[in-house]
C-alpha cells in the first residue's frame, strides 16, 4: 500500500535531491545537456567558482537579511493578530478572520502582480497616498513617480510588506487555535494578581505556546529564506541581478543563457543544506509536540 | 432621587468603558480586515476601470464609470492572441488529474501508516515531514535535466507528474489521522460477513475517511493551481500549453502598462481559488491548522 506512494516520491523528488548532489560535482553545462561533450567529474570546482562569486554573497546576504527582518515582523503581526481575534465577538473575529484567510489564499502570483500594481510609479496607489502624506510622515512630491523595483531595497520593502500580508493569517489563526487550548482560569488568576495585558502574555501565555511559536518561527524561516515566485516577479524576471536572492541566483546560473547547471546544483546544495538546518530543528519541535505518532 | 442614583454612575462609568473598549477592538477588527482586504478589492476595482480612470491622478476606491471592457479583452484573447479558456483548461486538467492521483496514491499509504505499525514507520513519517520543505527551485535543476531526456517537457504530463509527487506527502500527512480513527470493529465485522478486501477498502474506509480527502484535496488543489516555478521551468515559450499562473505572469510581462487587463486576467485566476476557499472554509474549520501544526 506504501509502494505507489514510496514510488512517486522517489522517483520525482528524493532522486532529483540525490541527482543535485552529484550535478555539483560535475561540469554539467550546455555541451553536457544536447550530449555534444560527456561530463566530468570536477570535484569541488563548482563550490570554489561560487564561493569566489561576489554575487553569489550578495543574494545569500539578501536572503539572510530579508529572513531576518520578515520572520520576526510577520510572527509579531500574526500574534498581535491572533490575541485581537481572540478578545472580538463571535461574528467579528468570523469575519476579520475569514477576510485574513483570503489574504493567505491569495495565489502567490496574483499577489505578485497585483503588488506590482499598487506600487507602479504611473498610476499606482502607494506612490499616490504617500505624495499626499504630510511631510512630517515622511510623505511629499518626491514620491511621484517613484520606482520600487529598480534597486534592491525598495524591492525588497515591497516584498518584505507582501509577505506580511500572505503570511500572517496563518500565524495569527494558529496562535489562536493555541488560545483556545489554554484554560481561561489562567488568565482570570493573572488579571486578579493585578497583572497587565502585557505582563500576563509573557509571563502565561507565552510560555504555554511556546512550542508553537517555535514551530511557526521555523516554518517562517524555511518559507521566507526560500521564497521565489514573489522575488521572481517583483525583482523583475531575472532582470536585475543585484536583488538577486539566493534562490534567483541559482536559478539564474541553470535557466538564463549560459547554462552551468553543475554551478546551479551547487548553489541549489548549499540552499538546501541551510534549509534543511532548520528543518530538523522543524521536525524535532514537531516529535516534541507528538505530532509523529 | 440623587441619592437612589448614587450606586449607578460607577456601574455607568464601568459599563462604557467596556463599550468603548468593545469599540476599539471592533476598530483594529475592521483595520485588519482592511489590510488584509485590500490589495484583492484593489485588484478587482481596477479591472472593472476604463484606462481613463486607471491613471487618472487621483486614484477612487470604486469605479466611476465601471466597464466590462477588460474582461473582454482578457476572455476573447484580443490582447495575448490566446482565450482565456485555453489557459483555464490547462490549468483543470492538471489539477484534477494531479489532485484525483495524489488522493488515491495517499489514502493507501495513509491507510497502511494510520493501520500498522511496522519498522521503519517513524522515519518514513520524518521522511514525509522533511520532503514537504525541500526547496522546489532546487529540485527544479534535476526535473528539468531528467524530463528533457525523457522528452517531457513542453508537455503537461510531466507537469501532472511533478504535482502529483509534490501534493502526495502533504495528504498522507494529514489523511492518516482520519484513516486511524476509523473503529476497527467496523473492517473485522466486514470481514466476518465474508467481505474482501476491496469491499472492504471501497465500501467502509472510503466513505469513512471522504471528510478527510475533502480537506485534504483542498490543499493539493490550491497547490497544483498556483503553481509557478515548475510550470515556468517545464513549460517553457510553448505559450499553448501554459497554466494560470504562468499565463498571468506571461500576460503582466508582455503588457507591462495595461493594469486594466492584467488586473481583468489575474481576477479571473484568483476568485475561483477565493470563492472555493470561502466556500469550504467553514467544513475545514480548525482542521487546517491542526493538520499544518499538529499533525
Amino acid at each position: 500500500m506504501l509502494l505507489p506512494a514510496t514510488a512517486v516520491i522517489g522517483a520525482l523528488i528524493l532522486w532529483p535531491s540525490v541527482q543535485v548532489g552529484l550535478f555539483s560535482f560535475q561540469n554539467y553545462g550546455l555541451m553536457q545537456i544536447i550530449g555534444a561533450q560527456p561530463t566530468q567529474w570536477v570535484g569541488f570546482g563548482n563550490y570554489t567558482q561560487i564561493l569566489h562569486d561576489p554575487e553569489f554573497w550578495l543574494s545569500l546576504k539578501i536572503s539572510v537579511l530579508f529572513a531576518v527582518v520578515v520572520v520576526p515582523l510577520t510572527l509579531i503581526v500574526g500574534t498581535c493578530v491572533g490575541l485581537l481575534l481572540s478578545r472580538l465577538g463571535r461574528k467579528m473575529a468570523t469575519f476579520v478572520s475569514t477576510a485574513a484567510l483570503l489574504a493567505w489564499a491569495t495565489p502567490a502570483v496574483s499577489a505578485s502582480v497585483i503588488f506590482a500594481w499598487l506600487v507602479d510609479p504611473d498610476g499606482g496607489v502607494v506612490d499616490w497616498a504617500l505624495s499626499k502624506l504630510p511631510s512630517w510622515l515622511g510623505g511629499g512630491a518626491h514620491w511621484v513617480g517613484f520606482s520600487w523595483t529598480n534597486a534592491p531595497l525598495p524591492a525588497y520593502t515591497v516584498l518584505t510588506v507582501m509577505l506580511i500580508w500572505t503570511g500572517f493569517p496563518f500565524i495569527a489563526v494558529t496562535v489562536l487555535a493555541g488560545l483556545r487550548t489554554l484554560p481561561s482560569e489562567l488568565h482570570e488568576a493573572a488579571r486578579v494578581d493585578g497583572a497587565s495585558p502585557w505582563r500576563s502574555f509573557w509571563k502565561v501565555t507565552f510560555p504555554l505556546l511556546k512550542p508553537i511559536f517555535l514551530v511557526l518561527l521555523l516554518l517562517s524561516t524555511i518559507w521566507d529564506f526560500g521564497v521565489f515566485t514573489q522575488a521572481y516577479i517583483i525583482t523583475g524576471d531575472l532582470g536585475n541581478r543585484d536583488e538577486y536572492n539566493l534562490g534567483l541566483y541559482e536559478y539564474s546560473r541553470a535557466f538564463t543563457q549560459p547554462p552551468a547547471y553543475g554551478i546551479a546544483s551547487a548553489v541549489a546544495f548549499i540552499l538546501t543544506i541551510i534549509l534543511l538546518i532548520v528543518t530538523v530543528g522543524y521536525v524535532r519541535a514537531a516529535i516534541k509536540q507528538g505530532a509523529i505518532a | 432621587m440623587t441619592l437612589s442614583l448614587a450606586p449607578l454612575p460607577g456601574r455607568g462609568a464601568r459599563r462604557l468603558r467596556r463599550a468603548s473598549r468593545k469599540a476599539v477592538l471592533n476598530l483594529l477588527g475592521l483595520l485588519v480586515a482592511l489590510f488584509a482586504l485590500f490589495p484583492v478589492l484593489w485588484m478587482i476595482s481596477t479591472a472593472f476601470k476604463p484606462a481613463t480612470e486607471i491613471y487618472s491622478l487621483t486614484p477612487h476606491p470604486v469605479p466611476l464609470h465601471p466597464t466590462l471592457a477588460n474582461f473582454k479583452a482578457v476572455i476573447s484573447g484580443s490582447v495575448i492572441g490566446m482565450p482565456y479558456w485555453n489557459f483555464l483548461r490547462n490549468s483543470l486538467l492538471v489539477t484534477l488529474v494531479a489532485v484525483a492521483v495524489s488522493s488515491l496514491i495517499s489514502l493507501l499509504a495513509a491507510i497502511a501508516l494510520g493501520r500498522f505499525r511496522f519498522r521503519f514507520r517513524t522515519t518514513y513519517l520524518v521522511m514525509l515531514l522533511i520532503v514537504q520543505l525541500l526547496p522546489q527551485q532546487a529540485l527544479v535543476i534535476a526535473l528539468f535535466i531528467d524530463f528533457r531526456s525523457l522528452s517531457l517537457l513542453d508537455s503537461l504530463v510531466g507537469l501532472i507528474a511533478v504535482y502529483i509527487a509534490f501534493a502526495v506527502p502533504v495528504t498522507i500527512w494529514m489523511l492518516r489521522n482520519f484513516a486511524a480513527a476509523v473503529p476497527r470493529q467496523l473492517e473485522e465485522a466486514a470481514a466476518i460477513d465474508g467481505a474482501g478486501a476491496w469491499t472492504i477498502f471501497w465500501r467502509i474506509m472510503l466513505p469513512m475517511v471522504a471528510p478527510g480527502l475533502v480537506a485534504t484535496s483542498v490543499f493539493a488543489f490550491i497547490f497544483a493551481y498556483n503553481e509557478f516555478v515548475f510550470a515556468l521551468t517545464f513549460l517553457g515559450t510553448d505559450t499553448a500549453k501554459y497554466t494560470l499562473p504562468l499565463y498571468v505572469q506571461y500576460f503582466y510581462g508582455q503588457n507591462s502598462t495595461n493594469w486594466g487587463a492584467i488586473m481583468a486576467s489575474s481576477t479571473l485566476f484568483t476568485i475561483p481559488v477565493l470563492a472555493f476557499f470561502v466556500l469550504i472554509q467553514r467544513r475545514l474549520g480548525s482542521g487546517l491548522v491542526a493538520g499544518a501544526v499538529k499533525g
